[in-house]
């Protein structure tokens, strides 16, 4: 079977485009074909991510056949070359398939008027409002009117119907109506490509209209995509409206840090005089890589650069005098830090956030080591480890995965933990793919997967060492001999390749490590190691943790007690102050230093604080879930007297007789490549390598494929990992039972839109953000007197909150979601105590 | 054996009662349908005999109805037949009375169709207007399924039928096939890309046969009376009679079934008793709005009413929808309205009926409301041959033909108009 459609998908035809000879597969549609010969083919409504409709019309193209005798069905010969016969109406590029000796023709008088009418067309309803318009200058309708366009109307101008022009569709996307040319782009990709159909039109003819079906409006995570593939000024990102005009912008390539996926993204850049005379960033674009978000981008990733503010960095190093922090300069207070640390020797502990670059944990870590202290990291996942052994093979694709394949999710709300993740799943899903899913609650990667196997919250080890066929020590049969995971575990294992994506819906940091030793464990039982498309992969919930973990952090079970006995801490890039009981344990820290870019609730409490680099201003690598290493590249200066946290702990190292790297990122790269194994092949040339991407965008013709920008700039390397012919072994082990001693248990789940400090800061995403809430079942709701959206009382770890009460009827009884960073400290699966108000 | 005597789907002129389940019954109704189903003949050889019979499309294209069935993936299924009931071309009016007066007859040819491509169900698309007709219809359908004529095991076989009735909201779009369907499916009536076609991806992407009530109105007396019967009627390339809804400046307006070949000037003054006040005829819209317009001279008079014909005189049949235009009838007014209609309609899919209905609408404003020159006249001759061509479905090309031949055919009615 899959011989017969690889031979069918190779199958190649020869046809000419424009009088150039080409060969395309069969079935390419012509606008494709062309694209490939380097030809273009104007379209608006056509893009290469979506199913063709033709509705623009301006694809236009004479097409022409060979011509065949009836009786014979020889082809007919006219001075030694087949006859062709052109149909008597052109046709749309956008909706013919290519064939063998196919004729095509873009460049005759006739084909050029017929583009001309339809450019006519569309600007009868088209303002002239070009001159303030934010797609000025970077516009297809723009440059195809330049094309194709006539220098005068001929439409009285008096009879244009005139509309709204600031429509809110949602918080993040203004429609301005008059300019929309009813493409239907946005609302298929709502609907073909992310399965949220929340817009849609209205009425017919000339009154077609976007409009949104969402309560709230454009309630998406997708929406900021929708207007880079308008061909028009119709939609605009509430960000960028009015903010610039794409000539006067320079390009940046960078990495987002929202989550593990690593977006590829492009920040345009500004200097303007409404911001001091400083270069700022403008917006974010999605820049293109095929094997990451492809062209697009989740919108807390494109607006979260809004959250970075001027006023609240710190600039300056302080140092604590009394009750307060004074500044001082750098000279004083690395002095001071370098002598505390070296009183401290091996009690030191070094703890670092989820968001630096490989060379700073490089670095950090060197340091760590060089004293004799712990790297640990502040985090509530585990495995990282494990995914260094068996993670994805290297050239690795899940746009290569389908027929034959299987992915499975475990204990993840995959598009709120990585949104970029769940479209590519769901993709793979489309081309065939088997979809395992084993959770404990419906999430929306419920809708595309085949294999549902709802578990109990604290299942999700039971399952997976299920799924492997695990006997001893472990008391699951309950779960083994269940006939979906029969199933699934069948499937999964005769899959071709086979993936795990493993999350933290409901589990804390124990939880997770046994998760991520049983996922190990099935993917080397059933041989799913060492190839590419096959392997393990951490939804970790930040954007390096895996870089954190190959560089040598590790969580710990016991962080309290580590920094409440350490006598000196060396907070890097998180802010465990925030949380009670860490916040506690630091008081009993004799010396905690904090190097961060604003004064979080640790640097309050710190005895010497040191100002660092937003990523946005230095370059560096993350490594993504997928152990791919990408490179990011400053994009603004950044504050005078700040440093980038590798240069900073270089200059302690150098205090304590340490010589480590600190002229350039590049450089501190390769003395990491040499220390850590896994990244020896890698330097920064090679990260910044690029091959040809298919589809073709960003060039000069943004018709085609929408603004996201061409990858210049380097689609990073997967590396691989360690495991190549040895197998993972299973230590039997009871995996921890969630015991239920009240009425309630609370579990941690994730939500994209959190009230952590990215959103909180960001005035763009603000009106996102909920309130504080926790989700309960609809009968134990009941049973409490609790409507849905009503106030209500919980205590959780001897804290009460007020939070508004949501209903989720797929949940368990007596569980309580606890959705992270929104108001309600969690880390681990708990009592929690609800009451009605 | 069922009696026909001067019509083959008007047949309550005939026998007044025969809207009557039981005097259709006792005129041979059903027998038809229960033998063809019994007796387990191969749906291949109806649709043999259907092909034979030279029965074309009656919803405006004239398509070889046997041959849309040939078409019908035997590879795919489950099958659909989808009955187009949507009767929306300005001038049409020959599908209800059909439904409403000759009901059981309309029934068994459908019936008798979906056995023909081995489907199981029956959507009958009826125009949102038409719910008052649609509730008689469900009351028939439940009728039947007690007759034991619609539902499982019909006559002891393993054959399964069900008829649904659906209604439109009020979109003419959604008489053309695939709006139809996308409209049955729940979504926005707007035309797919064709190919692929509906007997090859259709309902639900499956094979679906779209025909119009007349169409298989007509089939269950075929099948019964066999292709060459069939073929006694009308032309060669015409066969059968059609039912030529008469409008307009006449006396006599209303639905007349006369063989196809029959000329113009038979159905205008032998039937339709001749124009009003006996003024002169001026034109004629053979297909209703969506016509060009022919002068009627003479020749055009004398012009056989068959598909092979009426293009002779710069016109399509279309759907039969015959409308009368007298000397009192301004054409510049007339495409005033014709243009206010299809942008009305236009779904707004493509671009250049969305735009070109909208521009065309607007420079006959102008024009009629005498503010217009003789530049705009060119101008509005041009957008019409603009669109054409160029539409993703034939409403956007319609839209341009009583546009094109009021210019070409009449311009003495917009020399009057305009400002010199």
């Amino acid at each position: 079977m899959t011989e017969v459609l690889e031979e069918k998908t190779t199958k190649l035809v020869n046809l000419t485009i424009d009088n150039l000879e080409i060969t395309a597969p069969e079935g390419t549609l012509i606008v494709d074909a062309a694209k490939l010969a380097g030809i273009d083919i104007p379209v608006f409504c056509y893009h290469p991510k979506m199913e063709p409709v033709g509705m623009c019309r301006m694809c236009l193209v004479d097409v022409g056949m060979p011509m065949r005798d009836r009786d014979t069905g020889e082809t007919i010969m006219e001075k030694g070359k087949p006859k062709i016969q052109f149909g008597r109406e052109l046709q749309t590029g956008c909706t013919v398939s290519v064939s063998e000796g196919m004729v095509v023709v873009g460049y005759t008088e006739k084909v050029k008027k017929g583009r001309q009418d339809i450019l006519e067309f569309l600007l009868s309803s088209h303002p002239l409002d070009c001159p303030i318009c934010d797609k000025g200058g970077e516009c297809p309708l723009q440059n195809l009117t330049i094309g194709y366009g006539s220098g005068e109307s001929r439409f009285d101008l008096e009879e244009k119907q005139h509309l709204a022009k600031h429509v809110p569709l949602g918080d993040l996307i203004w429609l301005d109506r008059e300019r929309c040319i009813q493409c239907a782009r946005c609302t298929r990709f709502q609907d073909e490509i992310v399965d949220q159909p929340v817009i849609g039109f209205q009425n017919r003819g000339r009154k077609l209209q976007i409009v949104t079906f969402s309560e709230p409006g454009f309630d998406s995570y997708w929406s900021g995509n929708t207007s880079d593939i308008c061909p028009v000024g119709a939609l605009t990102t509430a960000d960028f409206r009015f903010g610039a005009r794409p000539w006067e912008m320079q390009a940046s390539a960078s990495v987002c840090n929202q989550c593990s996926v690593n977006c590829n993204i492009t920040f345009n850049t500004r200097r303007e005089a409404k911001s001091g005379g400083d270069l700022v960033i403008k917006r974010a674009m999605p820049r293109q890589n095929e094997e990451v978000n492809e062209v697009w981008l989740c919108d807390k990733g494109r607006f979260a650069y809004t959250s970075v503010k001027k006023d609240d960095r710190l600039t300056q190093p302080l140092i604590r005098e009394g009750e307060t922090l004074v500044e001082t300069t750098w000279e004083k207070a690395l002095d001071l830090v370098a002598e505390k640390a070296k009183e401290a020797g091996k009690e030191m502990v070094s703890l670092v956030g989820g968001r630096l670059s490989n060379e700073d944990y490089f670095n950090i870590n060197q340091l760590t080591a060089h004293l004799g202290g712990k790297s640990l990291l502040n985090s509530e996942m585990a495995g990282g480890d494990l995914v260094s052994q068996v993670g994805l093979g290297t050239g690795s694709n899940i746009a290569d995965m389908g027929q034959g394949d299987a992915i499975l999710i475990v204990a993840s709300d995959l598009e709120e933990e990585a949104p970029l993740f769940w479209l590519r799943v769901k993709q793979a899903a489309e081309r065939g793919a088997e979809v395992i899913i084993a959770n404990a609650r419906e999430t929306r990667a419920d809708r595309f997967a085949k294999y549902k196997i709802r578990i109990a919250f604290g299942q999700e080890t039971a399952v997976i060492l299920s799924m492997a066929g695990a006997k001893e020590g472990i008391a699951v049969e309950f779960l083994a001999d269940d006939a979906k995971v029969k199933a699934a575990a069948k499937v999964f294992s005769e899959a071709n390749n086979a993936v795990i994506y493993y999350g933290s819906d409901g589990l804390g940091l124990s939880g997770s490590e046994e998760l991520s030793k049983a996922c190990a464990f099935l993917l080397s039982e059933t041989k799913h190691t060492g190839r590419p498309n096959n392997g393990l992969v951490a939804v970790w919930n930040k954007a390096n943790l895996q870089g954190a973990w190959d560089m040598g952090f590790r969580p710990s079970e016991t962080l309290a007690a580590d920094l409440k006995n350490a006598k000196f801490a060396y907070v890097v890039g998180n802010d465990p102050a925030s949380k009670d009981i860490l916040e506690k344990s630091l008081k009993d820290t004799d010396f905690v230093v904090v190097q961060d870019v604003r004064l979080s609730e640790t640097a309050e409490i710190a005895d010497v604080v040191l100002p660092a680099q937003v990523y946005t201003e230095r370059e560096g690598t993350y490594t993504s879930a997928e152990r791919r290493v990408q490179r990011f590249y400053p994009a603004v200066p950044a504050p005078e007297m700040t440093k980038p946290d590798y240069k900073i702990t270089a200059k302690i190292a150098k205090r304590l007789d340490l010589s480590l790297e600190k002229i350039a990122a590049s450089l501190v790269f390769l003395d990491l490549a040499e220390k850590v194994a896994d990244y020896a092949e890698l330097d920064y040339v090679r990260l910044a390598e690029v091959t040809e991407q298919w589809p073709i965008i960003g060039r000069d013709d943004l018709f085609y494929g929408g603004t996201s920008y061409q990858n210049t700039q380097g689609l990073g390397k997967q590396i691989s990992p360690a495991i190549e012919t040895e197998t993972i072994k299973y230590e039997a082990f009871v995996p921890s039972v969630l015991s239920k001693k009240d009425e309630f248990l609370a579990v941690p789940v994730t939500t994209l839109y959190d009230r952590g400090s990215t959103m909180l800061s960001s005035e763009v995403l603000q009106p996102r953000i909920a309130d504080p809430y926790v989700i309960l079942n609809t009968a134990d709701a009941e049973k409490l007197g609790v409507e849905a959206g009503v106030q209500i009382s919980v205590k959780l770890n001897g804290k009460t909150a007020n939070v508004t009460a949501k209903l989720d009827d797929s949940l368990a009884k007596g569980i309580v979601l606890v959705p992270r960073s929104m108001g309600i400290p969690i880390s681990d699966p708990g009592s929690i105590t609800i009451k009605a108000k | 054996m069922s009696k026909v005597d001067k019509h083959i789907l008007l047949r309550h002129h005939e026998i007044p009662d025969i809207a009557n389940i039981k005097t259709y019954q006792a005129d041979g109704g059903f027998e038809t349908f229960r033998k063809v189903v019994s007796t387990k003949m191969d749906p291949v050889e109806l649709k043999n005999i259907v092909h034979d019979s030279g029965l074309r499309g009656r919803g405006g294209a004239g398509f070889p109805t046997g041959l849309k069935w040939k078409f019908v993936d035997d590879n795919n299924w489950p099958h659909y037949l989808v009955v187009n009931a949507d009767e929306s071309e300005p001038g049409t009016f020959k599908d209800r009375e059909i439904m409403e007066k000759n009901p059981w007859q309309f029934f068994e040819g459908i019936m008798v169709s979906a056995y023909a491509i081995s489907a199981n169900d029956i959507y009958i698309y009826l125009r949102g207007e038409f719910w008052e007709l649609a509730h008689v219809l469900d009351e028939q359908i439940e009728l039947m399924k007690k007759e034991g004529l619609l539902g499982k095991n019909l006559f002891g076989t393993e054959y399964e039928l069900n008829i649904f009735t659906h209604l439109g909201a009020g979109a003419y779009i959604c008489g053309e096939e695939t709006a139809l369907l996308e409209s049955l499916e729940g979504k926005m009536g707007q035309p797919r890309v064709r190919p692929p076609f509906p007997p090859a991806v259709g309902l639900y992407a499956k094979p679906t046969v779209v025909n119009n009530v007349e169409t298989l109105a007509n089939v269950s007396l075929i099948v019964e009376k066999g292709a060459n019967w069939y073929r006694k009627f009308g032309t060669e390339k015409s066969a059968g009679t059609k039912v030529f809804s008469l409008s307009g400046r006449v006396k006599n307006p209303g639905n007349y079934e006369l063989p196809l070949g029959t000329p113009f000037r038979e159905l205008i003054y032998e039937h339709g008793g001749g124009i009003i006040d006996d003024r002169p005829i001026k034109g004629i819209m053979a297909a209703g709005a969506s016509s060009s317009i022919i002068v009627a001279d003479d020749k055009a008079l004398d012009t056989p009413m068959d598909y092979e014909s009426v293009p002779d005189v710069g016109a399509q049949l279309g759907s039969a929808s015959v409308i009368i235009l007298d000397d009192t009838v301004d054409m510049s007014w007339l495409i005033n309205k014709t243009t206010h209609f299809f942008k009305h309609e236009s779904c707004g899919k493509c671009t250049p009926c969305r735009e070109g209905a909208f521009w065309m609408t607007s420079l006959t404003e102008r024009i009629r409301s005498k503010k217009g020159t003789m530049e705009d006249v060119i101008l509005l001759e041009d957008v019409a041959k603009n669109i054409k061509g160029k539409t993703l479905c034939a409403l956007g090309e319609f839209s341009t033909e009583a546009v094109l031949s009021a210019i070409e055919r009449f311009p003495d009615d917009f020399d009057a108009q305009v400002n010199k």
